[in-house]
């Protein structure tokens, strides 16, 4: 049962968490507005916050300059190839450890779990060479391997826990029914598991959009995704704060959007399916 | 055809042997239950029978050939669940095609077979409806539709009826027992609840820790339980199991006799005791009668009503000819 | 519960998994060691040769070292004490009814979605740069000196940096586990007469216990290899003052073109990292079992 509140203890709440709220997103909402501005509205003191002029002159000139849409493309191709390809590697070995659980279950899943411990920085140099080695610098496919094998631990993480929420029995009666594997997978298991899959796919696409560790030392121009397309801004454009605004806006927009739209299957995946 | 033969069959977990080497043989369209205590391994026999596990030794044959090694799915069983185990994310209608579906079968067999299924069950009007908007009685309906439409050569149901109410719960088994004199297909039933297996039974295996105790027909089981525990666990209320001195009066260890077995007499008799709680049940009533020198009070039943109250002393005498005697290691003396 | 022939196919679907995983930790992990015993940088191609653990005592005897040693334990601690305090505060604020509840906490989660590359960014020109930055004109509008936060106190903007990052995070979770909390056992210690901050201490922080630890594990794995921010910020400075471990073993191996050192700082990270783990996992094999 929840308990009534009085009104005005509510307000008060209302209040702070308001705050903190606006506090918290205010970054964001500062680098959107400031986008929009001229560059010496963008410096202005005091600090100009609606009344200026509206333009979308940054945006044009960022598009023009730095080539955002091959950066987004690569950005897209990668987070969504590597979640796919997660996917198709991770699907068939959770539902190995959540409906056939062996005494090792669980010390696999547990080494899996630290393979993500193992700091990149520590392969970095091996990983620059067999790149180079094979052609694969700079090139999205090699991208794309990478950004699975650092998230796949934690996309078989998150689907054991959903897979192990789904009764065995009703697996079992596809087996009786006449399933083969294949059928049981695809055709029970998977689309019994969508809020989980959706939850998994959603946190993946975020972790390997913002993967900002490979990204920026394998690429170079050609498969760079966003974040190393912004992270050609540091100097000295950087202190265009307009044009870093739009090119920042621009390389946050899909992935807030993503996730403003899809906010329940993201909070389940946020908690990375441990917390219920 | 639906013939099943156990020889042999035995089960282990690691080092724990839930299923001692067993023999059974299921004849073509019957009606057998398995029934027994919880854990005593009905269930997992089943689940052998099934394929979703594996023996660990021994052989199982449908139709006289080896399915041993054969994979659920060609054993040509259809199962119902205790969960019902309906696929949540497919309408009624996609949940009864799914073994077609899987099995390739052509659309228009399928449809009809769907449409004979759901007459058949009353489901007609809940066929586009998904499982969670059913009732436990129509998911019951439901996973036995998807059964029947694959005419398996046997039906085994595991505790298919412990998950309704009461009141369903007797509906159901006529269901389930009319389904079956229709189908003329063999049923293997598990429960533990000795009513469903006396009511529905041709024949009952009665099980406990894995060994079979008995195998018969209900009356069988009712007249000539072959041991004290199938004394104690067929028939309801229980048998009245004595030990001691009454049990050395016929020359046994035990000695039981069933509570319809007794009269009540307000004067004389065998035994003399006093009127414990009584349940009344309207066609019958239940003493619970406390006799000096028994362990355990008696349970008595009488026709219809009998003004008898607690404190009361009464007289009961046993039925001699209904009279069970059972040895120093709880086996039947004939 | 199974049958051979689906353990067996449990084991040809886990496959997959396991050895691109096993393949992704053993072959440059080998490579790393390799390398961390010769004398091996990519300007001079050709001149590769054994030294055996010279790398090593240069990686470890420099000064640097040390320094980004400390500095990726405050940071890893810094974030982590900010996060889960602020984390434990938060979900309790947006716990309680409010007006707007759901747009508040899409505010809140934001954050998390923003790359590391745009925060850092975002963070140093607009907010902590001395001349123009909000923090200046903030500070010039009260009549004080300016700031230069990524001069004068780097690692603590950095900190402060990844911590608006991952503070929706902490939560996140914590208001998930909150809310997963026993309303009645609440009301019965009312009842028994329990004051809210004993209530706090005894029945909610115990309840969260869980989740602070999911916490801590996922965000030690990510905040171990910060990268991407001190790359965009301060380059690791002035000097080694932000500079953390990743940091350094970047700037030997891809800046100075140094394999052999880099990959001798490489398999030192693997160490400590690994130490980390083992008491993290411990931790966690504690708290998850129940």
């Amino acid at each position: 049962m929840a308990r009534s509140v009085s009104t005005n203890r509510k307000l008060v709440t209302t209040f702070f968490a308001w705050a903190v709220g606006l506090a918290i997103f205010f970054p964001i909402l500062w680098t959107i507005l400031t986008s929009f501005k001229t560059e010496a509205q963008a410096i202005a003191d005091p600090p100009i916050f609606f009344n200026f002029h509206w333009t979308l002159e940054n945006y044009v000139t960022v598009q023009e300059r730095s080539n955002y849409f091959r950066h987004f493309w690569n950005s897209v191709v990668l987070s969504g190839g590597s979640t796919l390809l997660g996917l198709i590697i991770a699907i068939p070995a959770a539902w190995s450890m959540a409906f056939v659980p062996s005494r090792r279950t669980k010390d696999i899943l547990m080494w899996m779990l630290s393979t993500k411990m193992l700091p990149p920085v520590g392969v970095l140099v091996p990983m620059y060479l067999i790149f180079r080695n094979l052609g694969l610098l700079d090139t999205q496919i090699g991208l794309v391997i990478v950004l699975t094998l650092i998230n796949l631990p934690i996309i078989v993480w998150m689907l054991y826990t959903y897979f192990k929420e789904i009764p065995g029995e009703i697996l079992e009666a596809a087996r009786m029914d006449g399933a083969t594997l294949r059928s049981e997978i695809l055709y029970v298991l998977t689309p019994m598991a969508i809020p989980g899959i959706a939850s998994t796919v959603l946190l993946n696409i975020i972790l390997a959009w913002n993967e900002a560790f490979w990204t920026l030392n394998l690429t170079a121009a050609k498969a760079a995704p966003l974040t190393a397309f912004i992270a050609s801004y540091s100097s000295p454009e950087g202190l265009f704060y307009a044009k870093l605004s739009a090119a920042s806006t621009m390389a946050i927009a899909p992935i807030l959007i993503m996730g403003w739209f899809s906010q329940k299957q993201l909070v389940r995946g946020l908690t990375f399916g441990a917390v219920k | 055809m639906g013939r099943i033969t156990l020889d042999k069959v035995s089960k282990a977990f690691g080092d724990v042997e839930v299923i001692p080497p067993l023999d059974l043989t299921i004849e073509d369209g019957e009606f057998v239950v398995f029934v027994g205590p919880s854990g005593c391994g009905k269930s997992t026999l089943l689940r052998l029978i099934a394929g979703l596990e594996d023996v660990s030794g021994g052989e199982i044959r449908i139709n006289g050939q080896d399915a041993t090694q054969t994979p659920p799915a060609k054993r040509g069983l259809a199962m119902v669940f205790q969960s019902y185990a309906l696929y949540p994310h497919m309408s009624v209608r996609k949940n009864i095609a799914f073994p077609m579906r899987m099995a390739s079968m052509p659309k228009d067999e399928q449809d009809r077979r769907i449409e004979a299924a759901a007459k058949a069950l009353n489901l007609t009007d809940y066929l586009d409806r998904r499982p969670g908007q059913l009732s436990g009685g129509q998911r019951q309906r439901v996973a036995i539709g998807r059964a029947i439409v694959r005419e398996p050569d046997a039906f085994l149901f595991d505790e298919p009826l412990s998950n309704l109410d009461a009141a369903l719960r007797v509906g159901m088994r006529l269901e389930i027992s009319e389904l079956h004199k229709r189908l003329t297909t063999t049923m293997v039933y598990v429960t533990h609840d000795q009513v469903e297996a006396m009511t529905m039974a041709d024949k009952i295996v009665v099980l406990q820790a894995g060994r079979i105790e008995q195998v018969g027909s209900p009356m069988e089981l009712y007249r000539t339980p072959r041991n004290v525990f199938v004394a104690g666990f067929i028939g309801s209320p229980k048998m009245n199991l004595l030990t001691g001195l009454e049990a050395e009066k016929h020359s046994a260890t035990t000695i039981g006799i069933r509570p319809e077995h007794i009269a009540i007499s307000s004067d004389s008799g065998t035994w003399k005791g006093t009127v414990g709680v009584s349940e009344h049940l309207g066609s019958d009533t239940f003493f619970h009668v406390t006799v000096e020198g028994f362990h355990d009070p008696l349970t008595v039943r009488a026709s219809g009503e009998v003004a008898l109250y607690y404190g009361d002393t009464i007289y009961l005498t046993p039925d001699l000819t209904h009279l069970h005697r059972f040895d120093a290691q709880g086996l039947r003396i004939a | 519960m199974a049958t051979k022939h689906s353990r067996a196919s449990a084991r040809i679907m886990i496959s997959p998994a396991v050895i691109l995983l096993l393949g992704w930790m053993l072959i440059p992990l080998s490579m790393t060691l390799y390398f961390s015993f010769l004398r091996y940088n990519l300007l001079m191609p050709g001149m590769e040769e054994f030294t055996g653990l010279t790398n090593y005592k240069y990686f470890l005897t420099d000064p640097a070292f040390f320094a980004a040693l400390t500095n990726t334990i405050l940071l890893v601690c810094g974030v982590l004490l900010v996060t889960v305090i602020g984390g434990v505060f938060l979900a309790l604020l947006l716990d309680q009814p409010f007006f707007g509840q759901g747009i508040v906490r899409i505010l809140v989660i934001a954050p998390f979605f923003v790359m590391p590359t745009v925060s850092a960014l975002v963070w140093k020109n607009m907010f902590m740069n001395p001349v123009n930055g909000l923090f200046a004109h903030l500070f010039k509008f009260f009549g004080l000196e300016p700031f230069d936060f990524l001069a004068q106190a780097p690692l603590a903007s950095i900190i402060g940096i990844v911590s608006w990052q991952w503070l929706p995070f902490a939560t996140l979770i914590l208001l998930t586990a909150f809310q997963s909390l026993d309303q009645e056992q609440l009301e019965a210690s009312e009842m028994d007469g329990a004051p809210w901050i004993k209530r706090f201490w005894f029945i909610m922080l115990p309840h969260l216990s869980r989740a602070i630890t999911v916490v801590i594990l996922i965000q030690t794995i990510f905040l171990l290899s910060v990268f991407a921010e001190i790359l965009v910020t301060t380059n690791g400075g002035p000097g080694t003052a932000s500079t953390n471990l990743t940091y350094l073993i970047y700037m030997q191996s891809l800046l100075q073109f140094d394999v052999g050192g880099g990959s001798a700082g490489g398999v030192v990270a693997i160490i400590l990292a690994n130490i980390v783990a083992i008491f993290l996992m411990r931790m966690i094999g504690k708290n998850l079992d129940a």
